[in-house]
């Protein structure tokens, strides 16, 4: 599987190349977030990273599902673990666009934040038009995808600057938990780490090395 | 042109749970075994705490014989089928599924073995559902119950005694059978939380007690006491806590020098000689095909790949599959209808992140016959569970029990609020068979060598279904005894692939209605056991694994003392 750029891969590959590695996670996000899409055309990633934008917004409790990068999980994970879902994706994409232009004139990503929302619930109840199988499949889809995106691993992408952990309140990974810290009123410091920061773990299996036959 | 390998005395097909205990007596009696396993070894380094890849995609680096090979489901014979399935839910690997499994491990309760003559003296005749293929067992739990013992003691599990030698301890569960000795572990420890649930269901008169786990609790056999990561659920442990049969079982087979193992081996057929005994099996490894003879064929594979492997080995003797000359390979097949849940919301914070879905609390006052069903319209019943087990994505995948949308601003501020504040529950449910509940092959779709899939045709029934709806009655008033402000009751969905899969291969004494004997062994080939759920005639209202391990060691015990007359 390929890798994403995680902001710790761009932290790695900063200090690899001599660069200052002190750059502010803002400027990293930034930067991961400018890298060209690997699998969507550029028309279908600014529809998609539209539609994340609304589905988890950039609010006053703050950044949302495009600032953690999961338009970006979703492009890495078309290119392997759900590449069975590209069709639906450039059909999904391009009927929400379609649809936006029949009902409001206008492309979905340069649609107001108000009207856009007025889509989606489209989508959600299976009301709007120009869907196969249905609206709602491909609203279930990508919700699904986006909360992936923006609460799993940042290993795969998404989850950038551990957003989506911070916005649940997640503690992070501890490899030992004590009883302790499992009182429902236990104050956890939150650890921000991949699974794969941990060097004890390798992503791929690598039994067929150790095997013996 | 296939390579013929020297003969074994035993192939086990699937080192798995079931047949990950079983090479353990037949390594120590002395035995050659050959273990072929269509997965690789995993270890710890493969078990990070990852869960997009081991909830969300299935571990896709191993599960890769099972995911080929997806069954096809339709609720009936006149439905049509239902959309087929990406992930199997199964794990390919020594150990098999007790890698990433719960590893939760119930006896069943007496009544489980004598539902039918339980039930009709209790309620009189006609209170087994209509329909229903259910017989009781060819034995009672007294019967089983020094495998239990041994199994407990060879993998390791933990837990809490509620009946040792008939003498009830109240902080066990009050309703098993009586056990010889407690458990060789004390329970995994509880939480607050855990405790918060112990403490109502107290209140309303239950009987709670935490659950047995193939998990150390303290150190066992060398290996370290869990560690409460909380990335159990469906995933391998770090520091080999969870006792699966790749960390117990099999290495001290393998150190006796007595079984060999190949890995990443994909059985195709179980061949028959000219006198319709099992002669041994054909497999694929790396493009080529081995023909391993043996003595005797002990078929361990899941329910499915059971069922599937024996309705593919077809041959003069055997022509509509191997011991099915009685049509009952793939009959009485039921899954446990783990659906069904009750999700709370709690007015503060749970803390739930961390820990694993075998440390929780149980409730067993409702399942099997434990209560009186003489004014009830159902026999069965389920065991409540609630435990400490939750990870960033499904937390955020909470329900938003009509509080909020599930999506948008007012979305995010509900999930900063609640993401730790709501609760599920894992309800077991007594399932029955019946006629039209059966496996076959089906007619078109194929794995990638050509072979068809197994077709699941299968539904839950009226009696499933009344006993569901009773049990979410009763965890919804655990859960508001509890202090949950909201509840909610998660539909019982259909008899799709299930991780609890039973029959296809049942076991009793009569062969126009069983495969196997008492013992294992086919009723129509007496040299090929099978072990696995797939011999389980009932589910009763718990997890399968420890009593498909008691089965399977009890076979292999059997095959090793009486090897002269099974062998041949």
């Amino acid at each position: 599987m390929k890798r994403r750029w995680s902001r710790r891969e761009m932290l790695r590959r900063s200090a690899a190349l001599g660069d200052v590695v002190a750059v502010p996670a803002n400027v990293l996000a930034q930067a991961a977030n400018a890298a060209p899409y690997v699998n969507l055309s550029a028309a279908e990633a600014a529809t998609l990273e539209a539609l994340v934008a609304r589905l988890i917004p950039s609010d006053a409790n703050g950044p949302g599902a495009l600032e953690a990068g999961a338009a970006r999980y979703i492009d890495g994970a078309l290119a392997n673990a759900v590449a069975a879902q590209r069709p639906a994706y450039a059909a999904g994409l391009a009927a929400l666009d379609a649809y936006a232009r029949s009902r409001a004139g206008g492309s979905f990503a340069a649609l107001p934040p108000e009207r856009q929302d007025e889509l989606i619930g489209d989508l959600e109840e299976n009301r709007a038009t120009g869907f196969a199988p249905s609206s709602s499949a491909f609203f279930e889809l990508v919700l699904g995808h986006t909360l992936e995106g923006t609460f799993g691993d940042p290993h795969y992408g998404g989850n950038q600057d551990f957003i989506g952990w911070e916005l649940i309140g997640y503690p992070g990974l501890r490899l030992a938990v004590t009883a302790e810290q499992q009182r429902m009123d236990a104050k956890l410091e939150p650890l921000r780490s991949s699974a794969y920061d941990h060097t004890q773990f390798d992503e791929h299996t690598t039994a067929g090395e150790r095997d013996g036959d | 042109m296939a390579t013929r390998l020297d003969r074994a005395d035993v192939v086990v097909v699937g080192l798995g749970g079931a047949g990950g205990v079983a090479v353990e007596p037949l390594a120590a009696a002395g035995l050659n075994v050959v273990g072929l396993e269509a997965g690789t070894r995993l270890g710890p380094r493969d078990f990070a705490p990852d869960e997009l890849r081991n909830n969300f995609r299935g571990w896709p680096q191993a599960a890769q014989k099972c995911n080929r090979e997806i069954p096809v489901h339709r609720p009936s014979a006149s439905a049509p089928d239902n959309p087929r399935g990406s992930i199997h839910v199964m794990m390919n690997g020594v150990g098999g599924t007790t890698l990433h499994y719960w590893a939760q491990s119930w006896r069943l309760n007496p009544w489980d073995f004598k539902v039918v003559s339980e039930t009709t003296r209790r309620y009189g005749a006609g209170r087994v559902p209509r329909g229903s293929t259910v017989e009781d067992w060819p034995f009672g739990l007294e019967e089983l119950e020094p495998y239990y013992d041994e199994v407990e003691r060879a993998v390791g599990v933990s837990g809490q005694a509620g009946n040792v030698k008939g003498v009830i301890d109240a902080r066990g569960n009050i309703f098993e059978g009586a056990r010889e000795r407690a458990y060789p572990m004390p329970p995994l420890r509880g939480t607050e939380f855990t405790d918060v649930m112990a403490n109502a269901a107290q209140r309303l008169g239950w009987h709670p007690f935490p659950g047995p786990a193939a998990v150390n609790s303290e150190t066992y056999d060398g290996r370290s006491a869990c560690l409460y990561h909380g990335f159990c659920n469906r995933g391998g442990c770090h520091v080999s806590a969870k006792n699966s049969t790749a960390v117990s079982t099999i290495p001290r087979a393998e150190r006796s020098g007595k079984l060999a193992i190949v890995t990443e081996a994909h059985v195709t057929r179980i061949d028959v000689d000219g006198d319709g005994r099992a002669a041994g099996v054909q497999y694929l490894k790396g493009g080529e095909t081995y023909i391993q003879p043996a003595s005797v064929v002990l078929l361990a594979g899941y329910t499915y790949e059971n069922a599937r492997l024996l309705l593919l080995s077809t041959s003069a003797a055997f022509p509509s599959g191997l011991a099915n000359n009685h049509g009952q390979v793939g009959r009485h097949y039921f899954t446990h209808n783990q659906a069904g849940g009750v999700l709370a919301l709690f007015p503060r914070k749970l803390n739930r992140w961390y820990g694993l879905p075998a440390q929780g609390v149980a409730v067993d006052n409702f399942a099997d016959d434990n209560f009186d069903h003489s004014d009830l319209d159902f026999i069965g019943g389920g065991n409540l569970w609630v435990y400490s087990d939750q990870r960033p994505i499904a937390a955020a995948s909470m329900p938003t029990f009509g509080r909020a949308p599930r999506w948008g601003s007012r979305w995010k501020s509900f999930v900063m609020e609640n993401a730790d504040r709501w609760v599920n529950s894992y309800l077991q449910k007594t399932t029955l068979p019946y006629e039209d509940n059966y496996l076959d092959l089906h007619p078109t779709v194929k794995d990638p060598l050509g072979d068809p899939v197994i077709r699941i045709t299968a539904d839950h029934k009226d009696n499933e279904k009344r006993v569901a709806a009773y049990i979410q009655d009763k965890m919804e008033q655990w859960f508001l005894e509890a202090g949950a402000v909201a509840t909610v009751r998660q539909p019982f969905g259909t008899m799709g692939v299930s991780t609890h899969a039973y029959g296809g291969t049942r076991m009793g004494d009569d062969p126009a209605t069983n495969v196997i004997d008492r013992w294992g062994f086919c009723h129509e080939v007496p040299n090929l056991g099978v072990l696995g759920a797939s011999v389980m005639g009932t589910s009763g209202a718990r997890n399968p694994t420890l009593t498909a391990q008691a089965l399977a060691w009890r076979t292999a015990e059997h095959l090793a003392a009486d090897w002269r007359s099974i062998a041949g």
